[in-house]
């Protein structure tokens, strides 16, 4: 156990905090919603030229070539957090796509797609689920049948988070109909723009666009844009849901979200009296505090096990399921403490900052049914961590 | 930078944990409590073989000089095992107080017997911890303490008694002084010994080589610390225990392990704690270099472990069904353990309330 960084990192500390005191004024106040605006996209750039994101991509495929040390990336999230700044971004290309094609992609690949998703050029979008495959993922249906060098796609996905802005998909299709399910599905990546898509927007609770309904409808696509080749789609797909799950269940969000709450209980006044100097409210605060800092020290843990590449085993399967409840339980709070002002929403009077706790209350709930539901997760626990049975075939009717 | 545990730690581990396995098996904690021996001197021996009276105490006194993370360690097995020792108290508590504000002289006398296994050391700091109940509290004047404590730690069999007075000044009183009269107190737990100290104007030292209040802070955030690594301990038994039996117990026809609500149940319990192992080192390596966050993770520690262990003990208890709920198959034992660990030294809502005025959220009251 040393938690010391010593003077080399003090060192890289210094040099962050310079670079925060000279851009500053360059970080992005509009983000855009579905699209990175202009300013996210040349706030990305700069931090990607100082290594600051994109970290240890290498150089040949547009990231910054550092060695992996967590304990550099850590300084950097601590500076940026305290100085209220944005990190690089974290969308589903960058979070999942990247790392899924570093791992599997050809060379070819790599250098295609990797530099302009990391500037945020390319966006791209998740193809898996579809209105009959959800938690049971591998039984979908979208199919992809050969045609010469192409597939010729046909079916629909369901739930696809910002297809309607995006420039990619990377997306599970059947090419081989007749093995077992998991045998038998292909991890395919297109252009958007590619004839017989249609993307359908669909509200969510938060009242926004956020995911959508993907048609294909003789979509072709060049049998080459497979990764790793053909009926290896599960197995591609489970690597990118790693990647996902540590993205959802990040406690840094949370650490965030938990400053925040502090000052606005510190701030908000009702009769006349600040909401944290009512005890109840404080005493649930000071619970989430201890949740939230387990899980902080949990990633600390999690980390130097991936620096020594020692499985961690269990202590890996419960981030997401965590992390989720406990975001979702921080906005809880800051709604309850707000009382009537904390279900305004829109553009009403009143309303505190601009209606995220309420946006993030359902949004959060979104991303607990999202990336493997809550129960799904408590299967992997069970059945992985703890080596419980799996659940039996049900009898044929 | 490094979390986790050395390869010397996780050999210490290693250690305590097979030792346990052999001499603290449920039938000798079945017999320790049921014969209410305050402590198992055959497993307290056990370990003082491998050194475990003396971890806390410095080498110049015959110690090992040892980390709270490394009692951390240990304090987890002995929750694990439920084991009936006074190691709280001796190991932990009592060098502390004495290297923290003892005299030379007291050092020099009581730190080698200590390390050495050769007394048992009991602790009364509860008032100072989790307050003053039933006109409980101690007064010193001239040398002589008058008063009560309740929930004495260890101090049934202990040659000396590190006693806090209501000032937050402490004392060391010899285990047979005069006017000194003991009450077993009777917790759910018998696996661990508390007792009510009644003084009548007995002869004590004022532990007055060093800042009393800083060792008695020392003390509570230790303990702590201590209590929440034995739930860790405890709760991932129960754990173990509820998984293995759902993967025994039959019912319309199939393991109820495969029953996805019981794999739930076990899911939830392990997600819920094992953070809490993140926590609780944390906490401990806190104690051990970063002083100013000391008392703030010793109290989430206690805290977190306090709720999820309570979690735990009855979810464990029912996946076991009827069968958990009997003597015969012991499990009441942790169930028991835990319950006792969530209310000693503050419990999590107070300790939450102290959380919140360490970090100025509120004024202390
Ligand atoms: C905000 C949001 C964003 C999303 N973004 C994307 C995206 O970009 N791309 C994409 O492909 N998908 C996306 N999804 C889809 C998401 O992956 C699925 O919603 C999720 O996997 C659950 O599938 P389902 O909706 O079909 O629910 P179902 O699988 O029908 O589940 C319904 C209920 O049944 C339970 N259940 C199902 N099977 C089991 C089982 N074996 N054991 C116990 N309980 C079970 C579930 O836990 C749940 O409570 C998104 C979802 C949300 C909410």
């Amino acid at each position: 156990m040393d938690l010391a960084y010593g003077p080399e990192y003090e060192a890289f500390r210094t040099e962050v905090r310079g670079f925060i005191a000279k851009h500053k004024d360059k970080a992005p106040r509009r983000f855009g919603v579905a699209r990175p605006s202009d300013e996210v996209i040349a706030w990305q750039q700069l931090l990607i030229a100082h290594g600051y994101a994109a970290r240890t991509i290498p150089k040949e495929y547009g990231g910054y070539g550092a060695e992996p040390d967590i304990l550099k990336s850590r300084i950097i999230a601590e500076e940026f957090t305290a100085a209220k700044l944005p990190m690089g971004l974290a969308n589903q290309g960058i979070s999942m796509l990247v790392p899924t094609l570093l791992e599997l992609g050809t060379e070819e690949q790599k250098k295609k797609w990797i530099e302009p998703t990391l500037k945020g050029e390319v966006i791209w979008c998740q193809g898996y689920s579809e209105p009959g495959s959800g938690s049971d993922l591998a039984s979908l249906q979208t199919k992809a049948t050969e045609d010469g060098d192409d597939f010729i796609i046909n079916g629909q996905k369901i739930w696809t988070s910002t297809a309607h802005a995006a420039d990619m998909i990377f997306c599970l299709v059947r090419t081989e109909p007749d093995k077992p399910k998991h045998e038998g599905i292909s991890y395919l990546i297109f252009s958007m723009k590619t004839p017989g898509i249609e993307v359908r927007p669909l509200t969510t609770m938060t009242g926004h666009a956020e995911f959508n309904e993907v048609f294909f409808t003789d979509v072709r696509v060049p049998q080459k844009d497979i990764v790793a080749g053909r009926g290896q789609g599960w197995f591609v797909a489970n690597a990118t849901l790693k990647h996902e799950r540590g993205m959802l269940g990040d406690p840094n969000q949370a650490g965030t979200r938990l400053k925040e709450i502090v000052d606005l209980m510190n701030e908000e006044l009702v009769d006349g009296t600040r909401l944290i100097d009512h005890p109840v409210y404080r005493d649930r605060l000071a619970h989430l505090q201890s949740r939230v800092l387990a899980m902080q020290f949990h990633g600390l843990r999690l980390l130097t096990a991936a620096s020594k590449k020692e499985d961690p085993g269990i202590a890996r399967l419960i981030v997401k399921l965590q992390g989720c409840e406990i975001n979702h339980q921080l906005a809880a709070l800051a709604i309850d403490a707000l009382g009537e002002i904390g279900v305004l929403y829109g553009d009403s009077p009143h309303l505190r900052a601009h209606g995220s706790w309420q946006h993030r209350y359902m949004f959060d709930l979104g991303l607990i049914i999202g990336g493997g539901t809550a129960q799904i997760q408590k299967n992997i626990i069970s059945e992985r961590g703890l080596g419980m049975p799996r659940e039996p075939k049900p009898a044929k009717a | 930078m490094e979390f986790g545990l050395s390869e010397d730690q996780k050999l210490l581990q290693e250690s305590i944990r097979g030792t346990l396995e052999r001499v603290s098996p449920l039938e000798r904690v079945r017999k320790a409590a049921e014969s209410r021996e305050a402590q198992a001197d055959d497993i307290w021996q056990a370990l003082a073989e491998l050194g475990v009276p003396g971890m806390l105490v410095p080498e110049a006194q015959g110690g090992m000089g040892m980390a709270l993370l490394d009692a951390v360690l240990v304090s987890e097995m002995l929750g694990r095992f439920v084991a009936p020792t006074p190691f709280i108290g001796t190991a932990v508590l009592a060098p502390l107080a004495l290297a923290g504000a003892g005299t030379k002289a007291q050092q020099e006398t009581w730190l080698p017997k200590l390390a050495a296994g050769e007394i048992v050391a009991g602790v009364a700091i509860s008032e100072k911890a989790s307050g003053a109940r039933d006109g409980a509290g101690v007064a010193a004047s001239g040398g002589k303490l008058s008063g009560k404590a309740l929930f004495a730690l260890d101090a049934a069999t202990a040659g000396i008694l590190i006693v806090a007075d209501k000032a937050g000044g402490l004392h060391l009183v010899k285990g047979d002084a005069k006017g000194l009269t003991k009450v077993a107190l009777t917790s759910i737990d018998l696996t661990r010994s508390l007792t009510e100290l009644q003084f009548d104007n007995v002869e004590a030292e004022a532990l007055s080589g060093g800042d009393a209040q800083a060792a008695l802070r020392r003390m509570i955030d230790a303990g702590r610390v201590m209590l929440a690594a034995d739930v860790l301990g405890a709760g991932w038994m129960m754990i173990e225990k509820a998984v293995a039996y759902a993967g025994e117990r039959k019912q319309f026809g199939r393991v109820i392990g495969s029953f996805q609500a019981v794999k739930h149940m076990c899911a939830e319990m392990a997600s819920e704690l094992e953070p809490c192992r993140s926590l609780v080192w944390y906490a401990a390596h806190a104690f051990d270099t970063m002083p100013d966050e000391a008392s703030l993770m010793a109290a989430h520690a206690k805290s977190l472990t306090g709720e999820v262990g309570r979690f735990v003990a009855r979810t464990a208890t029912e996946v076991h069904g009827g069968m958990g709920f009997t003597d015969l198959l012991g499990l009441h034992y942790w169930f028991k353990r835990i319950g006792l660990d969530r209310q000693l030294l503050g419990s999590p809502e107070r300790v939450r309330h102290e959380a919140a005025v360490l970090q100025g959220w509120v004024a202390a009251d």
